[in-house]
């Protein structure tokens, strides 16, 4: 059974389609990567992957599930890293961590073990606002692997963290934690590097859908011309 | 899904017809109030305002609550018909309430020498519903995604439709009911009086449907010529630009109404 | 569920005591408020209906200003996406913020009850204080309900300061209907008892609008 199933999605936001036309079948294990311009439906796609926007038309299946009939069996089944870190800015890293845990009935002990996982333990104390970005968005991978999700949505991971950062969270959402992954990016090699699979949007619609081995980093930088 | 085109004849001659029984049995309503019916013997002539203000707002109430309905409708099935028709329902019971006012100030000057009297419950009760349903398309127009607009939209007019009732019995409940009138009850009219107004509430009636049918007949039309138009445009640019033009494709969605619909013809009345 | 509320409200109540956004601003506009009205009206002490018609004018418009942050850093900071993550009754979230807004009306009036006792009422609360804050307590109740669901209607909007006020005050019309007339007699000078249908119109519309927010708040959290 694929991790992913698409046929036919669209999302429109008003009269102008935002996502049309996608059809594609990840595989359980396998990591699509996701190119495209700004406004291309990257984000939009992660978001019907992740509950949170229906779709218009076509047939979604999630983890096996239709959407959104039966959105509620895939809920707490994935993980969403967006571009928002949807934390509370007045709360510590840690409070935030253990509101979600408690959200998800995820045990408190994983809060600990995470915020030593992301470096963060020294600062958990202090509201997320007096943290950089980086910092952030190393607690927003934290919150988005919380509830050790069968699928990871992640857009743009790494867009706020420097190399040592990326690192860190690599055990986390990068190809070593073994989870299927839908992972949105603009960088054409490193994301090339991380694929199974590649979409490329563009408008859209599906412009380029392959194996990530037929592939070219040129072919990819097409898409943003 | 949804697709208005072919039945637009049928809408053209069933609005025709329903504009001319809507202006026939006005015509026979205001026969009626001005040579049928008897002068009320304590207020004289005045009192012909309420063959025009109690049906005004008894459909006006009618209009409010059935554009709840319709929303409920528009939630069930996500189909954005059932939000337009709430739209405009609303948006028409809004200027029939505004009649309301103006015809119930009128009656209280005329009966009590004030244009606003704090113990005719109906007027004060009117009163609020009208300030809540007035915030009925801020709320829309201020809420950009269309699909949540017509989701947003149908909460609040659900909540206001249940408002309603509940304003009316407390505002009711408040105030010590010291005029009491015909309102509402026809049973204790004289039968003239009572046919008279029976005749001019289903005038005001279908003067509403009329207008209601006018205003979603313009909508229907304005989404079909902004269809073609796309249709145009796609088929004229598809040689020049395919890229460019895959962004404007066709959608299936009514647009919602603009703004500046509130021009509307006015509720005629008889004086 | 009721983790859910709890793990809700927990989070809801550390924000406030982080960011001190709600219950003091709330109350010092209660307190301003009463000054205001002493100068307004030129009186130093008010009883009977108009003592009723200041004090709850002045809860409520306070309850406004609460009214309007409540979804504030949901909407800001991705809570409500975080929230419809995670497998969990999206009633929660309704009921958490009803109950955390109960709380602040509370907070607020154990404030500003005393203070306009102090500052304007004539004659002494030592004996209907407690029908007082029975009434008091019915209308908290709806304000609650009535303020949650409107805040959540407003909040994603581009006028949400201006939508907040308008769509809560005329549903309010009810509660200071019943809420000022079944408190008047209380803070008459001779003390009175407020008439059981002022108290039974408060209890049936707080349950109304309950039922009402509860069947229709899952809708404006979708997308």
């Amino acid at each position: 059974m694929p991790a992913v199933q698409l046929e036919g999605l669209a999302r429109r936001y008003g009269e102008r389609e935002a996502l049309g036309g996608v059809s594609l079948s990840l595989q359980a294990g396998q990591s699509l990567v996701v190119f495209g311009p700004n406004g291309a439906g990257k984000s939009t796609l992660l978001r019907v992957l992740a509950t949170l926007l229906r779709p218009h038309a076509g047939s979604v299946r999630v983890l096996g599930k239709p959407l959104p009939e039966e959105a509620w069996a895939v809920r707490g089944r994935v993980g969403l890293l967006a571009h928002e870190p949807l934390l509370y800015r007045d709360l510590t890293a840690r409070e935030n961590l253990r509101f979600h845990a408690r959200l998800h009935g995820v045990a408190l002990e994983r809060v600990e073990r995470l915020l030593e996982l992301v470096r963060l333990e020294r600062r958990c104390r202090e509201p997320l606002r007096t943290l950089s970005r980086g910092m952030v968005q190393r607690v927003a991978v934290a919150r988005a692997v919380l509830h050790e999700p069968e699928l990871l949505l992640l857009d743009e991971p790494r867009a706020n963290l420097d190399p040592a950062a990326s690192e860190l969270v690599d055990p986390l959402i990068g190809a070593a934690a073994q989870r299927t992954r839908v992972i949105t990016s603009h960088d054409p090699a490193r994301g090339l590097a991380e694929a199974d699979m590649v979409l490329g949007l563009r408008a859209g619609r599906p412009a380029l859908l392959r194996a990530a081995g037929d592939v070219s980093v040129a072919e990819i930088a097409q898409l943003y011309r | 899904m949804h697709s208005s085109s072919p039945s637009s004849p049928a809408v053209g001659s069933g609005l025709r017809a329903l504009s001319i029984a809507a202006a026939a049995v006005m015509a026979v309503a205001l026969g009626l109030v001005f040579f049928y019916a008897p002068l009320d013997a304590d207020q004289g002539f005045l009192q012909k305002i309420f063959y025009l203000h109690v049906p005004l707002a008894i459909v006006a109430l009618c209009g409010f609550v059935a554009g709840g309905l319709m929303a409920i409708m528009y939630l069930r099935t996500r189909e954005a018909r059932w939000d337009m028709r709430s739209y405009v329902a609303i948006h028409m019971s809004l200027i029939f309430a505004v009649a309301t006012l103006i015809t119930g100030s009128i009656w209280a000057r005329g009966s009590w020498g004030r244009w606003w009297a704090w113990n005719e419950p109906t007027l004060v009760s009117f009163l609020i519903v009208f300030l809540l349903y007035a915030t009925y398309q801020p709320l829309r127009f201020a809420i950009e995604d269309p699909e949540r607009q017509a989701r947003y939209a149908s909460v609040f007019a659900i909540t206001a439709a249940a408002f309603v009732p509940m304003n009316f019995i407390a505002v009711r409940l408040s105030t010590a009911y010291l005029h009491p009138r015909v309102l509402g009850s026809t049973s204790n009219l004289p039968p003239r009086m009572a046919f008279t107004f029976v005749i001019s509430l289903l005038a005001v009636a279908l003067l509403y449907a009329t207008l209601c049918s006018c205003e979603l007949a313009a909508k229907r039309a304005r989404a079909q010529l902004r269809t073609l138009r796309r249709l145009a445009d796609a088929r004229a640019g598809a040689g020049a630009d395919a890229g460019g033009q895959s962004r404007r494709t066709r959608s299936e969605t009514p647009p919602m109404p603009a703004a500046g619909t509130l021009a509307a013809p006015a509720p005629r009345g008889g004086l | 569920m009721r983790r859910t509320v709890a793990a809700l409200l927990r989070k809801e109540l550390l924000i406030e005591l982080r960011s001190w956004q709600s219950v003091p601003g709330m109350s010092l506009f209660a307190l301003t408020t009463f000054v205001v009205f002493h100068f307004a009206l030129n009186r130093s002490s008010v009883d009977g209906d108009l003592a009723a018609g200041i004090l709850w004018v002045t809860l409520l418009f306070a309850a406004i200003l609460g009214v309007n942050r409540l979804f504030v850093a949901d909407a800001e900071e991705g809570g409500f996406d975080g929230f419809l993550l995670a497998p969990v009754d999206r009633g929660a979230l309704l009921l958490a913020k009803a109950l955390a807004l109960l709380l602040y009306l509370v907070l607020l009036e154990l404030v500003a009850v005393p203070a306009f006792a102090l500052l304007l009422l004539g004659p002494t609360l030592a004996g209907t204080l407690p029908s007082l804050v029975g009434v008091l307590a019915l209308g908290d109740l709806g304000v609650a309900v009535i303020g949650t669901l409107v805040a959540a209607l407003a909040v994603r909007t581009r006028a949400r300061d201006l939508l907040g006020p308008l769509l809560a005050l005329p549903l309010f019309v009810p509660i200071v209907i019943a809420g000022a007339r079944a408190s008047s007699p209380l803070l008459a000078p001779r003390g009175g008892d407020p008439a059981a249908r002022w108290l039974a119109t408060l209890g049936l519309y707080d349950l109304l609008f309950g039922l009402i927010a509860y069947a229709l708040f899952d809708f404006l959290l979708e997308d």
